[in-house]
């Protein structure tokens, strides 16, 4: 599996994360937001902005706690919830964003 | 929501009529070699792996004399055939247990019997070919080793036994399966099946820390790597992930912090769940264990308490020992290891916790049994304390408790649907059909007894609800942890009644 960014053709696994994360660039996110027929705004882009930013220092994404915190804090307290989170990304912050952020994806019990 | 029907709560369970091959096309993703080789199988399917493959099952029957007996004993009287959740939820006859377990014992039969030998047609024994493994990959990835129809069957036929052999067998020629082998790797490597490095772990207990401060006014610690501490809590990595597993382990805080214990989470061994057990491989299991074992010894604590996670509890409560004992080195007047489940337990029973039970007047709950903890473990000191225990610590922290249907509950729980190594993407349609018995008997007290709330003790439960309760008519966050209605009802004694200072006490 594929997707094409910005002319270039970037590989993904079975479940439509790219197979290398180094390759991520904001295009990827738009592109796979259309596959699952979502137009990114900038409430989405404030969520992926950190999940990047807390990737790069800590190799993980935040847990769903550290990630309300922060959107809380930048979006206002009414947003700083899971609620406002998964309105955002249906198929769950956790995944779903962290797909579209180029992030490796969650595994485990979650 | 979702592109396969979703099954209807009926008012009672049905025993359906069987439709074939309706989930034939389940199967979840295949192990590439980099999750594959790390845990010493093969990166892809050898070439050799009929021969192999039978090798294996012979090994297999001699080191458990369970597996055999299991394969030899069946009569098929027919009293499992209604009792899996994935046969009432999908209605594929191979969903039943007695023919889950059949296609592997009609291979078995026909390398390892007289009769399969020599009249395999008379014995309905058939060759290992390519066919039968693509059967075994979707079949045996259909069964969350729940041991439910083993409660039935008049031999004690365990088909969770028959599926782990599946799964190790497959492993072992090459075919994996990705979601469980992916996550050993993690944990063997990070030390939680997140992949939650230190510094993450480190971060995320520290904002769990203010959160609760600024919540309570009381400063509840969640020490990391403290050498020298009491306790070693080993917990599923979900707990520091997701809601609401996070809202149990502030509970799990909460109790310590009541208690003056003192406690420390391990980096090494961030993890109790041990998914060596789902894919049937001791080696695996075994080296998940001793992470466990050197985090105790590393840390110098006198006990080991776990979390709530079901298959954990399993593998801590009938395994640990001989995976990677002797515990000889921790205080021999606790259990070891112990449940969080029995050390609340006994804090209540010596009146060392107090409630504001009001705090949960919001919510009438039912308390899911989760299969693992119900059929493979006990607590406590007597018989059917993995029942009781759980919900007396509801109910001292709650009001308002109903049993779903008896039935459904203790011993004849159903599986969540997401047990066993299933909780993947790749098998959500297997997942929300296998959830069916179990959101019908919560529709029952739901509509009866006005039930708001499912509360349960296994990390695999809590996430599966989230995901397929929607699906049957209720929200995400009717799940809730145990240990986060502890955490809601808890008074904690230190607290100011009007917060403005903290002394910073700290009970030791």
């Amino acid at each position: 599996m594929s997707i094409e960014v910005n002319g270039k053709t970037l590989e993904t696994d079975e479940e439509g994360y790219l197979a290398d994360l180094n390759q991520w660039e904001p295009g990827c996110a738009d592109v796979m937001a259309a596959i699952d027929d979502t137009v990114l705004n900038e409430n989405h882009w404030e969520v992926i902005n950190f999940l990047r930013e807390y990737y790069e220092e800590y190799q993980i994404a935040p847990a769903v706690r550290v990630l309300t915190k922060a959107i809380g804090k930048k979006l206002g307290k009414d947003k700083g919830n899971s609620k406002y989170l998964y309105e955002l990304f249906p198929y769950g912050p956790g995944k779903q964003a962290c797909k579209y952020a180029g992030l490796p994806k969650p595994t485990g019990c979650v | 929501m979702a592109d396969f029907e979703v099954p209807e709560l009926k008012e009672y369970i049905e025993v359906p009529k069987y439709k074939d091959g309706t989930m034939a096309h389940s199967s979840p993703y295949i192990a590439k070699e980099k999750f594959q080789e790390p845990l010493g199988y093969p990166g892809e399917l050898i070439e050799n792996w009929e021969e192999k493959a039978i090798e294996k099952m012979g090994e297999l029957k001699g080191k458990y004399r369970s597996f055999q007996v299991f394969l030899d004993a069946c009569v098929k009287c027919g009293a499992c055939t209604d009792k899996c959740h994935y046969y009432l939820g999908t209605l594929d006859p191979k969903n039943m247990p007695v023919a889950r377990q059949d296609l592997l014992r009609k291979v078995y039969r026909r390398y390892f019997t007289f009769a399969g030998k020599w009249f395999p047609k008379l014995v309905g024994a058939v060759d290992l070919d390519k066919d039968v493994l693509d059967e075994w990959y979707s079949y045996f990835h259909q069964c969350s080793q729940c041991r439910r129809c083993s409660v039935y069957c008049p031999y004690g036929i365990d088909t969770a036994e028959i599926s782990m052999a599946a799964r190790e067998i497959m492993a072992s020629v090459g075919v994996g399966q990705k979601y469980c082998n992916e996550i050993i790797g993690k944990a063997n490597t990070i030390g939680n099946n997140l992949g939650l490095p230190e510094p993450a772990l480190a971060d995320t207990l520290e904002g769990l820390e203010e959160e609760v401060e600024e919540d309570t006014g009381v400063a509840v610690k969640f020490p990391l790597d403290q050498k020298g501490a009491d306790i070693l809590l080993v917990t599923p990595s979900a707990d520091f992930f997701a809601e609401p597993h996070v809202d149990g382990l502030i509970g799990y805080a909460k109790v310590f912090h009541e208690a003056g214990a003192s406690w420390t989470i391990s980096s090494y061994a961030s993890e109790a769940a041990n998914f060596g057990m789902f894919i049937g491989s001791y080696e695996n299991m075994r080296r998940l264990s001793l992470r466990v074992r050197k985090a105790a010894q590393d840390l110098g604590v006198k006990r080991i308490v776990f979390g709530e996670c079901g298959h954990a509890w399993r593998v801590a409560y009938s395994f640990l020992n001989t995976l990677a004992g002797p515990f000889d080195f921790l205080d021999p007047n606790y259990p070891v290891p112990q449940h969080i489940c029995e050390y609340t337990y006994d804090l209540i029973q010596k009146d060392k916790l107090k409630f504001n039970k009001t705090e949960n007047d919001h919510m009438t709950l039912t308390f899911h049994d989760s299969c693992n903890v119900a059929r493979a473990t006990r607590m406590g000191d007597k018989p059917g304390g993995q029942f009781d225990i759980p919900r007396a610590v509801i109910k001292a922290a709650c009001n308002n408790y109903v049993d779903m249907p008896a039935d459904t509950i203790g011993e004849a729980t159903f599986c969540c649907g997401g047990g066993g190594g299933l909780l993947t993407d790749d098998l959500m349609e297997l997942r929300v059909k296998g959830a069916m018995p179990r959101m019908q008997a919560l529709k029952t007290v739901t509509d009866d007894y006005g039930v708001t709330n499912i509360a349960a003790i296994c990390a695999i439960c809590k996430s599966q609800f989230t995901k397929v309760l929607p699906y049957y008519g209720f929200t995400m966050d009717q799940i809730v942890s145990v240990h986060q209605l502890v955490s809601d009802a808890i008074v904690l004694s230190d607290a100011t009644s009007d917060d403005a200072d903290d002394s910073g006490e700290e009970q030791e």
